[in-house]
């Protein structure tokens, strides 16, 4: 029986290593390819200088930006009582619902040159020109602040939920203004969620490539940098940039895990988080009015992409809201096989990268908590690698591997073939899927595999009754947080897609260069449909579990 | 220094009665003062009102200071009164030593950080943790911790100190220490205490007066003797100290009880209650009132031994008198013979000790 652990941690640890290991090393490789020369050209770039000073700026916007939504909205939801707070509640976490290049297209409609509220501002307020451009660094930082402040509410309303309110009212007990309280005591201890929240935000921005490539207007960041870089066919610089990349990711991934762990202590448990009714008047007036202009905010971007769906292409000109409305964007994804394409391009690619998802990362987290073969510390090593690396550097580092048929180097040709996009949906999915599993193994009592295996159950019956069971509901929710995100690919995506295997993403895209908004948006509608299937079909697989 | 309640109240939403329900009592100078009742009788939630963790629906909070001067305090913040709490969980700050614990009242109040490590060191040091100012919380024991609690609200000097079931998280061999230490450091203190409790021992053991709560309202206030000796109600009657209630009449200063047909008699200690009517008394019968004797005693009513239970010095009975075909009182007793065995039939002998009334 342990010959057979070790035999699955060897079979895990040469996956990982083939394909998440590998590619990162041809990258290096890769940019040491002509000695210094590619790395000079770095140095010397006035290109890539800026495109790695924006990246940072924009990272660290992102980051400043989301907290300073995220955790207000956070405390307000989790610490007061007022009118509409429900609703807000449960709107609050909608953005992070929209696929990545949706949110921005939606921000375009909106916002953009010709967008309905800029449209609506320049009416009412009579001015000539638009009040504002939706391009540069503010454009893309105002994007990411709306997507991902998700992260921040969700890291910090969970810590909430679990926080002991009686320690803040010890600190005021004791004399303490509400100033003092939240800096000595509430914040400080809030401090792992928010570096875990804050860590996310940053990689994200980081590795963020919709924003900056639909409105970056000439804004050059890294990830754009690498692609235009590959396009020009000057890979080895796409090398030196993708290395640089995923360096500064790594950086920020160490930074924020000492600061996470230093501050990490098990907050009691016993916490009761008990809401307080807002009792002035002026904030009692003014909550239920604050609560409608957020949720609008919140659900404009959806209900934009909803409305452009059912516009009519080419008759939107100057008008606020689009003038005509039809269901042909509709009926020609149906119809026409070319549209139809990319749907059933997705719909595969993120099945097959999903089922391959919960296997090995099954099996994966396994090996690391429930059994004691040799290697575990390497496999939980590679099982979150793909998680410090940005996804254009996966991209780029799948695309240096398998160019070429080297079987023996383990490079086999995938580049230019439909499995090129599952494989790098698999890979950046490992570690989500596997942490969820984790932890859910990790709240199972381990000694439960060895009662059923001591009450006579077969090694295969104890892992389907008892092992399996207990993995669920982390294995439902990272096999859906995998699927959703597979689904709306489009970071790796952009960097691998063929014609043949162009998924949804990468056709919205092409939409939108064609002007065609009505026929993007009616592909955004669908991702949306098929995120909130995804997520319909998570609940009722968790739903049978209840009643087992 | 006295602290006033006057008529508090304080009513949740969706509560079939007020969790505080016009309360008024007064609490003196060096006066420790328990709080106590069934849970889900209102005492927590006073308080958390007389903390301002709550704010009340009405009456008022007073504190009279020193010199006589009186100063409301209903509508101040709980980082106004000062008034240190030591919570039932501790409510320690994880994140820091128990130094910075300690001292972060006095980091409050802006005293420079070397006094306020001196102070708390001092502090410390009256808990009996001299040492353990650099250690971390998680390292220290439930017992420590408590200590730390304790230290870290007296270190600011607060006029009241209040204390959330202080025992309730130690486990019984250390809840006997704690509880007479606890005595002791609260009536050091000199200031006004208030400590809620669902336990009469910890009451008993550490508390100069006693409040008895039940569904929001102050049923009795007074020292555990007054309460146990002459209870105002039934409800007091019944959660302090053992009693049975029995049917009893009044003649002048003696009561007369009688059961299936037998009468004894036993001065009056107190009459409370409503007294509507003269000839519906209740008395409220306690262990050390009876004497138990062999069966057929004269003036002894009979009874039936359920159990007997060794104490030590002493055994308990539980003894059940039937007074009316098919209905029994059953009374406990203790008495140094244990030659009495379960199920057998002995008498009961009421004591010419004082005996409170309660009119129904």
């Amino acid at each position: 029986m342990r010959r057979r652990f070790v035999v699955a941690m060897l079979v895990m640890l040469a996956l990982l290593a083939w394909c998440v290991v590998l590619p990162n090393v041809s990258v290096i490789v890769g940019s040491f390819a002509r000695g210094l020369d590619d790395w000079r050209t770095f140095a010397a770039s006035p290109a890539d200088r800026e495109a790695l000073w924006s990246t940072l700026v924009i990272s660290i916007g992102s980051v400043v930006a989301a907290l300073l939504i995220g955790l207000p909205l956070a405390f307000l939801l989790g610490r007061f009582d007022f009118r509409g707070r429900r609703v807000l509640s449960a709107v609050a976490t909608l953005p992070a619902a929209l696929p990545p290049l949706v949110g921005v297209i939606a921000f375009l409609f909106l916002y953009g040159e010709s967008g309905v509220i800029t449209r609506l501002v320049k009416h009412a307020l009579g001015l000539e020109q638009p009040p504002w451009s939706l391009t540069g660094l503010s454009a893309i930082v105002f994007v990411h602040a709306y997507t991902m402040y998700v992260y921040v509410f969700l890291f910090v309303a969970a810590a909430l939920e679990r926080y002991d309110s009686t320690l803040d009212e010890a600190a005021a007990g004791l004399g303490a203004t509400r100033g003092r309280t939240l800096r000595r005591i509430t914040l400080p201890l809030l401090t792992p969620s928010i570096a875990g929240a804050t860590l996310l935000v940053f990689m994200s921005s980081l590795g963020s490539f919709s924003a900056p490539y639909i409105f970056g207007g000439g804004q050059r960041v890294l990830a754009t940098q690498i692609l235009v870089s590959k396009l020009n066919g000057s890979m080895g610089l796409a090398y030196v940039e993708t290395t640089v990349l995923a360096l500064a990711a790594v950086a920020a991934l160490l930074a924020l895990r000492s600061l996470e762990r230093r501050r990490s202590f098990a907050l009691s448990g016993k916490g009761k988080a008990t809401r307080v009714a807002v009792r002035s008047r002026t904030a009692r007036a003014i909550a239920p009015i604050v609560a409608i202009v957020v949720v609008t905010f919140l659900v404009l971007p959806h209900a934009m992409v909803v409305l452009m769906s059912f516009a009519r292409d080419g008759a939107w000109t100057t008008q606020i809201l689009p003038p005509e409305y039809t269901l042909d964007n509709f009926r020609r994804l149906a119809t026409d096989p070319e549209l139809w394409k990319p749907i059933t391009n997705s719909v595969g690619m993120s099945a097959l990268a999903t089922v391959g998802n919960m296997v090995v990362c099954f099996i994966a987290a396994y090996l690391i908590v429930l059994t004691r073969a040799p290697g575990r510390r390497l496999l939980q090593l590679l099982v979150v690698l793909p998680w410090a690396i940005p996804a254009t550097a996966i991209a780029l580092g799948l695309a240096a591997t398998f160019d070429v048929n080297q079987p023996i180097a383990g490079r086999v040709l995938l580049v230019g073939t439909f499995w090129i996009l599952p494989l790098a949906y698999f890979v950046r999915n490992v570690p989500v899927v596997t942490s969820a599993v984790e932890g859910s193994l990790r709240q199972m009592d381990p000694s439960l595999e060895d009662a059923a295996r001591g009450l006579g159950a077969s090694w295969l019956l104890a892992m389907r009754r008892v092992v399996l069971p207990a993995a669920r509901p982390g294995l439902v929710a990272g096999t859906m947080l995998a699927a959703i995100a597979a689904v709306g690919e489009f970071v790796a995506s952009v960097v691998l897609y063929t014609h043949a295997n162009r998924p949804i993403s990468i056709e919205i895209l092409a939409q939108l260069r064609n002007l065609s908004f009505g026929t993007a948006a009616a592909y955004s509608v669908l991702l949306i449909a098929l995120v909130l299937a995804i997520t319909l079909g998570a609940r009722l697989a968790e739903g049978r579990v209840e009643r087992i | 220094m006295t602290l006033g309640i006057e008529h508090l109240t304080r009513r949740f939403v969706d509560a079939p009665h007020p969790a505080v329900d016009d309360m008024s009592f007064t609490v003196g100078k060096a006066e420790v003062l328990a709080l106590v009742g069934a849970s889900g009788s209102g005492k927590t939630t006073t308080l958390r009102l007389i903390a301002g963790y709550e704010p009340p629906d009405a009456g008022r909070i007073v504190l009279d200071d020193a010199r006589g001067a009186s100063r409301d305090i209903t509508t101040d913040s709980p980082q106004r009164r000062g008034f240190g709490m030591v919570f039932q969980h501790y409510a320690l700050f994880p994140h820091m030593s128990v130094a910075e614990n300690v001292a972060f009242g006095l980091e409050a109040r802006g005293v420079n950080k070397s006094d306020r490590l001196g102070r708390a060191r001092q502090a410390l040091e009256r808990v009996g943790l001299a040492d353990a100012g650099p250690r971390a919380i998680q390292s220290l024991s439930g017992g420590e911790q408590q200590r730390v609690a304790l230290a870290r609200a007296i270190v600011i000097d607060p006029p009241v100190l209040l204390l959330d079931e202080p025992l309730s998280n130690l486990d019984p061999a250390r809840r006997q220490e704690t509880r007479e230490w606890l005595r002791l450091k609260l009536h050091e203190l000199e200031s006004i205490a208030i400590f809620v409790t669902h336990d009469q021992e910890d009451a008993f053991a550490i508390a100069d007066r006693m409040a008895v709560m039940n569904e929001g309202k102050l049923l009795q206030i007074g020292t555990a003797d007054e309460l146990y000796r002459q209870p105002t109600s039934f409800h007091v009657a019944q959660f302090i100290g053992r009693s049975t209630l029995v049917g009893a009449r009044r003649d002048g200063p003696r009561v007369r009880i009688t059961l299936a047909g037998v009468s004894q008699e036993a001065p009056v200690a107190s009459v409370a209650g409503n007294p509507a009517s003269e000839a519906r008394l209740t008395a409220v019968v306690r262990p050390e009132m009876l004497a138990i004797c062999p069966p057929g005693s004269p003036d002894t009513w009979r009874g039936r031994v359920d159990s007997r239970r060794y104490a030590g010095s002493h055994y308990v009975y539980r003894v059940s008198v039937e007074f009316e075909p098919e209905r029994y009182h059953t009374f406990e007793l203790v008495s140094e013979d244990g030659g009495f065995a379960e199920r057998s039939e002995v008498g009961i002998k009421l004591l010419p000790k004082p005996i409170a009334l309660l009119f129904r």
